[in-house]
């Protein structure tokens, strides 16, 4: 195949930015995208140019670092991770345009790499049940329902990718963050503290400069791991409950 | 020097308990004196600095990732072992012992292993208690499966993503330490150097690797947690970015380096497509539960296949060989990792691969579907399912997967004490990153198990005894020996940038992974081994005289953090192959060909290789020195293993 790209090139936080262009050959309908930045990379080092940046890991849609905005959309065409997508979803000759996660919340560091370090300080508010190693009860003394455990299995799945917040017209997090308040909130282990865990939680997600939800569904409908708005809903109906007999009075 | 392996006295099942009661304490109210740095946040690093936080020590955690949640333990799908024996099928402490030590062909140490074995209980309780959403039974108990090599069901998991489920409980675990101020957090930064003061490790360098900033970091202990180097090879199940640099550097400074050449070839991994490849995907070994791996019983067979002149359809029962069930009634599909793989090997050699390149075998669930329906298999494997097809376009419940055996696991590793402690004092290793648990071969499911062991169990007892006798006193990052490490790390980043050559960093870490692969895989020979050395020789000149590295340090710069870690590949990869060349014996992931049983099983020779091969940097291309620490058994005895 041959494939024109039109790619964000922008050399670091304070730059301005723009857009490029690089017809890329040799590109197999096997090879994964990634795979193919790795050939446009290739040949831009040698001809002494600087590569494409852009993060990626386990290249098997498990670890949440790879991102890019693939002609319009987060992780591309497919309701998967950039990783997992492989070049037999584009046609020959096709343009295809690559962008960076847009969002205030996720300021551009490089070229395609953004910073999510918002993510983790959600999660440093609260998103934990506050046990120590060591003196817990015996695993089998805390029974959980099969479905209840696999409904929040459902939700635990999140890989932190962000891709809902590129997704959403107004960058909220709520569906990453509900995923985690959804999976403690329906665990006997979590529900202890579930009132000051959505309170915090939501309070950090709003500091942090990510917008409101008006409940679009655009953040499902992109999300790599299926991640539901049920959680959206779990989520907003233990926050309401929380600041009406909040614990943190 | 005398590797002192520290292992207690006594009986067996006594060591540990006697072991912490013999160690020293920090008292509790000195403990916020003590600095501890803990570099990586995988299962190993994460549970460690949550840990040791919450006793109260200061942590300082580093990863090269943006966020700790990305480690690579993140990819483990198929389980945990423990030796709960909730499924009353006869486990045991010591049966999960019996079976480690012998699944690692009697390479690792008796004391060690029961250890871990020993706390495996208290991990499942620990991950349950912080919201680990593990399989469950409909009476609200806890699943099992059996995995990889075992006749009990001891492991526990949550779909096909246990790692990932496990290493977001340490990671809250150490979000909640950092909340609390007891964690700080380094993202994005790379430890390019230990920093040792009169003999000790006090600290480290790093990179940050948006600014290029080069830092020093002062503490009383540092942890390496950082994780395997199957990478070496360039094409692995690793992730991307795992990497030996930190072991390395430290080994550089004094840390012995343990049996390196013991490596995991994991048998059901999606084969290589072509040239562009840049990783390997493994499908859960859990798949062999129920899928059968076979291939045509014809070479002839195998060729029309490989043409497309038959389909797999087209093959009746009695053209098929389901090779391992045939050569192993007992185990069947489910023998330990290294005997499938060598075996898949085996048969492809022979001319009966199933794919393009002949390098394949079928892994089939026809039977399974048709004995416990679509629905089951997919409730089981659904995710691996759809992985696959993701991947190949081809779809798994239609036909047979089709696999080939990659590089997984690194059993070797730095060599570390009974208390995980390498031989530079204040410098522990824990994790994949240490040699210690599994000989020569890692059983399915252990390896989360020794991460989480190491991290929660293990190190915030053993460290201690450390830290109670080193004074409290601050650790002076004035002191000249940063300033020196620091200005060495910044010449060798003004090294990598001004060579200019012509080659880029892929094209070396390519070719040295051919080098690899080829010779010091899953078979390996003296004369083999000795054309890799001089070819990495050779390789290892002409990457520091020609390879491209575009840039400045002043930036995020991935073409410098990845000439770095290649730049420690190549020096690795040179050891590994004096590692097997040494080892003249078959054992575990460990094939010399020149060492097998009449029936071609590995052959290995007690007498004179029961020991573990511990290796002392000497100098810039110098052979490194070979000690021994002779392994003892006292309470298994060495067999032949059988899976017949
Ligand atoms: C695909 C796959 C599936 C697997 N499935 C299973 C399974 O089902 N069961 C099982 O028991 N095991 C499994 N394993 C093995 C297991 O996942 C790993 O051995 C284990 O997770 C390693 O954990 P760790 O904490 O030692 O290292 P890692 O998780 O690799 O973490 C390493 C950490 O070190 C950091 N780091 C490394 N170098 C540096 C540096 N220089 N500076 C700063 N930071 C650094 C990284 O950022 C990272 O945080 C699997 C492995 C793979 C590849
Ligand atoms: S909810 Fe989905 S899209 Fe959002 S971070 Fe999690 S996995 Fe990514
Ligand atoms: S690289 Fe890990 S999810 Fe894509």
């Amino acid at each position: 195949m041959q494939l024109t790209l039109k790619i964000w090139r922008q050399k670091n936080a304070s730059d301005k930015g723009g857009f490029a262009t690089y017809p890329v050959n040799h590109v197999s309908k096997d090879m994964s995208f990634l795979e193919m930045l790795d050939v446009l990379n290739e040949e831009l080092t040698e001809k002494g140019e600087d590569p494409v940046h852009f993060d990626h890991d386990c290249r098997e849609g498990i670890c949440g670092t790879c991102s890019l905005y693939i002609n319009g959309k987060p992780h591309g065409p497919l309701q998967t991770t950039t990783c997992q997508l492989h070049m037999r979803s584009f046609n020959d000759g096709e343009t295809i345009t690559i962008e960076p996660w847009r969002a205030k919340a996720f300021p551009v560091l490089k070229d395609l790499v953004v910073d999510r370090g918002a993510l983790d300080r959600i999660i440093q508010a609260g998103g934990y049940v506050n046990v120590n190693t060591g003196g817990v009860p015996d695993a089998n003394e805390i029974p959980i329902p099969k479905t209840i455990a696999e409904l929040a299995m459902d939700a635990a799945q999140c890989i932190g990718c962000g891709a809902c917040v590129a997704a959403c017209k107004n960058a909220s997090a709520m569906l990453f963050t509900s995923a985690k308040v959804s999976q403690l909130a329906l665990l006997p282990q979590g529900r202890v503290e579930r009132k000051t865990r959505a309170e915090k939680m939501v309070a950090q997600m709003d500091s942090e400069g990510f917008g409101a939800c008006t409940n679009t569904g655009a953040c499902e409908a992109e999300c790599p791991k299926g991640i539901s708005i049920t959680n959206i809903a779990r989520m907003n109906r233990e926050y309401f409950s929380a600041v009406i007999s909040s614990d943190n009075l | 020097m005398i590797l002192d392996s520290k292992i207690p006295a006594g009986p067996l099942a006594e060591k540990w308990t006697k072991h912490k009661f013999n160690s020293k304490l920090v008292n509790p109210a000195n403990k916020r004196k003590y600095d501890i740095i803990v570099v990586g946040t995988g299962l190993a690093g994460a549970s460690a600095a949550a840990s040791l936080a919450e006793l109260g020590y200061n942590v300082k955690a580093f990863t090269f990732h943006d966020s700790p949640r990305r480690a690579h333990s993140i990819a483990a799908q198929g389980g945990i072992n423990a030796a709960k024996n909730y499924q009353n099928d006869g486990d045991s402490v010591f049966r999960l012992f019996y079976d480690t030590i012998k699944g690692g062909d009697y390479r690792a140490r008796e004391g060690n292993v029961y250890r871990l074995a020993e706390v495996s209980v208290k991990i499942i309780d620990q991950c349950v208690a912080q919201g680990v959403p593990f399989a469950r039974e409909y009476g609200g108990l806890l699943a099992n499966r059996s995995f990889g090599g075992a006749q009990v069901s001891r492991t526990f998991y949550a779909r096909g993503q246990t790692g990932q489920q496990l290493l977001l409980g340490a990671y809250s675990a150490l979000s909640r330490q950092v909340a609390n101020g007891k964690v700080k957090l380094y993202p994005r930064s790379e430890m390019m150097d230990v920093v040792m003061i009169d003999g000790h490790a006090r600290g480290i360098v790093t990179r940050n690797l948006i600014t290029g900033a080069v830092e020093t970091h002062a503490a009383h202990a540092v942890l390496l947690c950082t994780g395997g180097y199957g990478n070496v090879f360039f094409l692995s199940t690793n992730a991307m970015g795992c990497n030996v640099t930190a072991a390395w550097r430290a080994h550089k400074r004094g840390a012995y380096f343990a049996n390196p050449c013991f490596t995991q070839i994991h048998p059901t991994c999606i084969p290589v497509s072509g040239d562009h490849q840049s990783k390997l995907t493994l499908m859960s070994e859990s798949l062999r539960n129920d899928g059968r791996v076979w291939v045509p019983a014809s070479k002839e067979n195998s060729e029309k296949l490989r043409k497309g002149l038959i389909k797999v359809s087209d093959l009746k029962e009695e053209d098929r060989d389901y090779f391992l069930e045939r050569k192993y009634p007992s185990f069947g599909n489910l023998v330990p990792r290294d005997v499938a793989s060598r075996n898949a090997k085996e048969v492809c050699d022979d001319g009966r691969g199933v794919n393009e390149t002949g390098e394949a075998v079928f892994l089939d669930f026809r039977d399974a579907i048709k004995r416990d329906s679509k629905a089951v298999i997919e409730s089981k494997y659904g995710n691996l399912f759809d992985m696959y097809k993701q991947i190949t376009g081809e779809d798994p419940y239609e036909g047979p997967m089709m696999i080939y055996p990659a590089v997984h696991y690194t059993m070797g590793g730095l060599w570390v004490d009974y208390n995980l402690m390498t031989t530079i004092p204040g410098l522990y290793c824990l994790g994949e990153a240490n040699f210690s648990d599994h000989g020569a071969n890692r059983l399915g499911a252990s390896a989360l198990m020794q991460g989480l062991a190491d991290g929660y169990f293990v190190i915030p007892y053993t460290i201690g005894d450390y830290l109670a006798q080193t004074p409290p006193k601050k650790v002076d990052e004035n002191h000249p020996e940063f300033a020196k490490v620091a200005q060495e790390v910044k010449n060798r980043v003004s090294q990598l940038l001004n060579i200019n050559g012509k080659k880029t960093v892929d094209f070396f870490h390519k070719k040295l992974g051919k080098i690899m692969w080829n010779q010091c895989g899953m078979a390996r020979t003296a004369e083999g081994l000795k054309q890799a050395k001089a070819e990495i020789k050779a390789l290892k000149k002409d990457f520091w005289a020609d390879v491209k590295v575009l840039g400045t340090n002043e930036e995020l710069n991935l073409s410098l953090e990845k000439a770095h870690r290649v730049a420690d590949f190549i020096e690795l990869g040179e050891l590994m192959i004096d590692d097997a060349l040494n080892r003249n014996e078959s054992c575990g992931g460990h094939f010399r060909v020149e060492y097998q049983t009449p029936e071609g099983e590995a052959l290995r020779d007690d007498e004179n290789y029961a020991y573990v091969a511990a290796w002392k940097y000497v100098g810039e291309d110098q052979e490194e020195e070979l000690y021994k620490e002779p392994l003892e058994f006292e309470n298994v005895k060495l067999t032949q293993r059988s899976y017949k």
